[in-house]
């Protein structure tokens, strides 16, 4: 087994346990997103394989090598914290290179990497800089820095960008995606936000109360999300209850009770289908979403037809609009 | 057993030995002969007696009025530091942390100045030997500690909700009243419980100021131990004080705790003083702290009619009242301040992280054991070295060690004050991103918790040389060589001897030991700005 295996982890303060059962994989090169609301156990997740944090059971190992024993300083991994962590009493460059004189470097070497490392980042002239005078964003480059420096195998950011305003956000995302692709960088990438964990993710694991609750690539966790936790952890919003036939406002769209997803990349606005009442309009990138009610039942999706509120539109569901869902 | 297990086993031995040898041991001492024989016969004799009624009586409601007045001085200028910005605020939170670290024969000769300078000694107005001496001098010691803690507190508190009672129609009094002391009120408390400790066991300024009218239990167990050589009535009175001193500190050690509320403030900028609250704060804080010490060095240049050096050229010229001159008697306490302020270091330092890092009541048993030096008074420490390490194995009387033992004693509390709160407010996560990062459990103490700390360890070395430095209480009682007189002590003696020379040679001797004292606490105080602010980081 190449890369991080983590099979049946479970953690546990005392009572409750924190993480129950976590099988969990990543491949070198490999960027895993970890999704899921806070407080599902994706930080404890991250320091027990870290080794910060004792297990009550199960194994982490990479390459196939138990971890079992090793302490944090000799795991070779990297972990960003979620409010960066950076040293107060060191500048910039004694931040990031940190890992490097901990592991022995030479210093005219430690410099060197530590430039281009800050290059890399887009910070090159910042060195000399005292911590405390960085914005948000500059920051979180620095700790991104400091956690690249030594070449960790694998890299854990825990909601590095969670602190950024949205633009900001947008635009690291995409920046830190493809400085981890050009590097190979392994990561596991910790968020709670759908559309970073698509803009990131070779695969995503979506957790929910300390498991896995699926894993899959991006597009597969979409249009198969399984469970009503995943479905709206991923961002869907049409999330309908049948009634104990099967049916629903919409028709029969079960066989029995329960919640089916209805997927609003899905559904299209057509002349002479299923009537429903536009009741909210909403712009957004360019394009329109539109929230329609069908005798009560609210569905959303997007459009780039001209509607207006109140007016009544032709509601059609295209091929495998309608995913069934286990659990409430 | 692993080195790194030897060496967590000697961080909690050295310090555990060390309190228990020479501070518990001597304690102990005092309560057994307090508790048996004649000590046993002079302590039940003790409720039925009037004078040590009245004399109880008087320790504590000087104290309790001492406090009062210390809160009501210190408040307005608490908030004037905490709330504002303007030039020279670090230098006035320095200048006012002085009068704290001066010795207290400095701040009995500069009270004696201040009478003597206004003819206060005597007549309509007599100070000398009055309760108001006591009181005033109480309040110029205790400010500091009353404009730190709570100072540093309200510096926390969020603005934000002060404002939005403001915004909901409350008056700046009505604010100030239903709004912030509420929530002032753990440090206020906090600051109170110890300004009273401190003052039911002053020592040096009570024996110098209040005369022999005014006895409270420290000057007690002083006269009866050292003067009239009756140890019996002496220990039974230090069990008194030990248990009432004891019950204090564990009060204070809670509200010590409580006060650790964090309200997340919304920085912002602090706005400046108007001029009538900056001159009324600093015209007030000028009389209470500047005046007695500026009188005092008025007094020491005073010659007849003029002013001349001389009596600080007379320092180096033996007086007859002194076994050696008055600049022998400075040698020595700097030497002796030296080692203490090491032994200080590294036994503070070691209990520090121990108190942090260790587990459970090992961490509790040294944190509260530390504290008590602290408050159980000087008096009771150096005379339970005094009683206790007089026999074999422990006969010490002769050893040079004693003295700054004890100094050392006196020292660690101030040394832990500093270096734990430090030392906790250094986040995890810091250790934690330096583990990840490849840093060994004791690369990581090398390279986070010691140079984030590095500067509360100056502090803490600082307060403890000036500790030393300035120490009376104890070193009244301890046996010494007579060549081994330290400056408070030859200070001490050259206050209480009339004559005009001698009076000024004492205001000499004691403008030596405040500047020396006070440049402790002036170097540190203006090196950098690595403060808790920084320490905090992500704030």
């Amino acid at each position: 087994m190449n890369g991080l295996t983590v099979v049946a982890v479970s953690v546990g303060f005392g009572g409750a346990p924190v993480l129950d059962g976590i099988d969990l994989a990543v491949a070198p090169g490999e960027i895993l997103v970890l999704l899921g609301p806070s407080g599902c156990g994706k930080t404890t997740l991250l320091r027990a394989v870290a080794g910060l944090e004792p297990m009550v059971a199960g194994s982490i190992s990479w390459d196939g090598v138990d971890l079992a024993g090793v302490p944090p300083h000799e795991r070779g991994f990297g972990l960003m914290f979620q409010d960066h962590a950076l040293f107060p009493h060191r500048d910039v460059a004694g931040n990031v290179g940190f890992g490097l004189r901990m592991a022995g470097m030479p210093e005219s070497q430690q410099d060197e990497r530590v430039r281009r490392v800050l290059e890399l980042v887009g910070l090159e002239d910042f060195g000399p800089r005292s911590v405390s005078t960085l914005s948000g964003g500059e920051a979180q480059r620095v700790a991104l820095a400091r956690s690249l420096a030594p070449g960790p195998r694998l890299l854990m950011l825990d909601e590095p960008l969670g602190s950024l305003d949205r633009a900001l956000r947008d635009r690291l995302v995409d920046e830190l995606g493809v400085l981890l692709r050009r590097l190979g960088q392994a990561a596991i990438h910790v968020t709670h936000d759908h559309d970073e964990a698509f803009t990131l993710a070779d695969r995503i694991a979506v957790m929910a109360d300390g498991q896995i609750a699926r894993t899959g690539t991006p597009s597969e966790v979409w249009a198969d999300p399984r469970s009503v936790a995943v479905a709206r952890s991923v961002g869907h919003r049409n999330l309908l209850d049948l009634n104990p036939d099967g049916s629903c406002a919409l028709g029969r769209l079960g066989t029995g009770p329960g919640t089916v997803l209805v997927r609003g990349d899905r559904l299209t606005l057509q002349e002479g289908a299923q009537p429903a009442r536009v009741i909210g309009v909403a712009f957004r990138n360019g394009r329109t979403e539109v929230t329609v009610s069908v005798d009560g039942l609210e569905l959303s999706l997007f459009t780039d037809r001209p509607v207006a509120r109140g007016e009544t539109v032709g509601l059609h569901l295209a091929d495998e609009a309608v995913v069934g869902l286990d659990g409430a | 057993m692993t080195a790194r297990h030897l060496g967590r086993v000697a961080a909690v031995a050295l310090p555990a030995v060390f309190l228990g040898v020479f501070f518990l041991y001597p304690v102990a001492a005092i309560v057994g002969r307090g508790l048996t024989g004649e000590g046993l016969d002079r302590l039940t004799g003790l409720p039925g007696s009037a004078s040590f009624r009245s004399v109880a009586w008087f320790t504590l409601w000087q104290a309790l009025v001492s406090t009062v007045l210390t809160v009501v001085v210190a408040l307005p200028g608490a908030h004037l530091l905490a709330r504002h910005r303007f030039r020279g605020r670090a230098a006035l939170r320095a200048l006012t942390t002085v009068p704290f670290v001066l010795p207290t024969v400095v701040v009995g000769s500069a009270f004696v100045a201040l009478f003597d300078r206004f003819g206060l000694d005597d007549g309509a107005f007599r100070m000398r030997h009055t309760v108001w001496a006591i009181l005033a001098s109480h309040v110029f010691f205790n400010v500091a500690v009353v404009l730190r803690t709570v100072g540093a507190f309200w510096e926390g508190l969020d603005p934000a909700v002060e404002e939005q009672a403001r915004v909901l129609g409350a008056g700046p009094w009505r604010t100030f009243l239903s709004v912030t002391l509420p929530r002032l009120w753990p440090a206020v408390a906090a600051a109170a419980s110890i300004v009273f400790l401190f003052c039911t066991t002053s020592f040096g300024v009570i024996l110098i100021l209040g005369g022999p009218a005014r006895a409270t239990l420290e000057t007690e167990i002083w006269r009866h131990a050292v003067w009239r050589g009756d140890l019996a009535s002496a220990t039974a009175l230090a069990v008194v004080q030990f248990v009432a001193v004891v019950a204090m500190v564990v009060v204070a050690n809670r509200l010590q705790r409580r006060r650790s509320v964090d309200e997340r403030s919304t920085f912002r900028l602090p706005p400046h003083p108007t001029r009538r609250l900056l001159g009324a704060n600093l015209a007030l804080l000028a009389t209470v702290l500047l005046l007695p010490v500026a009188v005092l060095v008025e007094r020491s240049l005073s010659v007849g009619d003029g002013y001349s050096l001389r009596h600080y050229g007379a320092l180096a010229n033996r007086v007859n009242l002194l076994p050696v001159s008055a600049l022998v008697a400075l040698r020595n306490s700097l030497l002796f301040a030296l080692v203490a302020t090491a032994l200080a270091l590294v036994v503070g330092g070691l209990a520090s992280l121990v108190v942090v890092h260790g587990r459970g009541w090992v961490s509790r048993v040294l944190d509260l054991g530390f504290m008590l030096p602290l408050g159980v008074s000087a008096v009771t420490l150096g005379f339970g070295m005094l009683i206790a390490l007089d026999d074999p194995p422990l006969d010490l009387r002769s050893s040079r060690w004693l003295v700054p033992v004890a100094h050392a004693l006196v020292g660690i509390p101030f040394v832990m004050r500093t270096l734990v709160p430090t030392l906790r407010s250094i986040d995890d996560r810091l250790r934690e991103a330096a583990a990840v990062l490849g840093a060994s459990p004791t690369r990581v103490l090398r390279e986070i918790d010691l140079p984030i700390a590095g500067r509360a360890v100056a502090v803490g070395a600082a307060f403890a040389f000036a500790i030393s430095l300035g120490e009376f209480g104890a070193t009244s009682f301890l046996p010494r060589q007579p060549d081994r007189l330290t400056a408070p002590l030859a200070l001490f003696r050259l206050l209480g001897t009339p004559g005009e020379l001698l009076r000024g040679q004492a205001m000499a001797l004691a403008v030596v030991l405040m500047v020396l004292t006070a440049a402790c606490v002036l170097v540190i105080e203006s090196r950098g700005r690595f403060g808790s602010g920084v320490v905090r980081g992500d704030l």
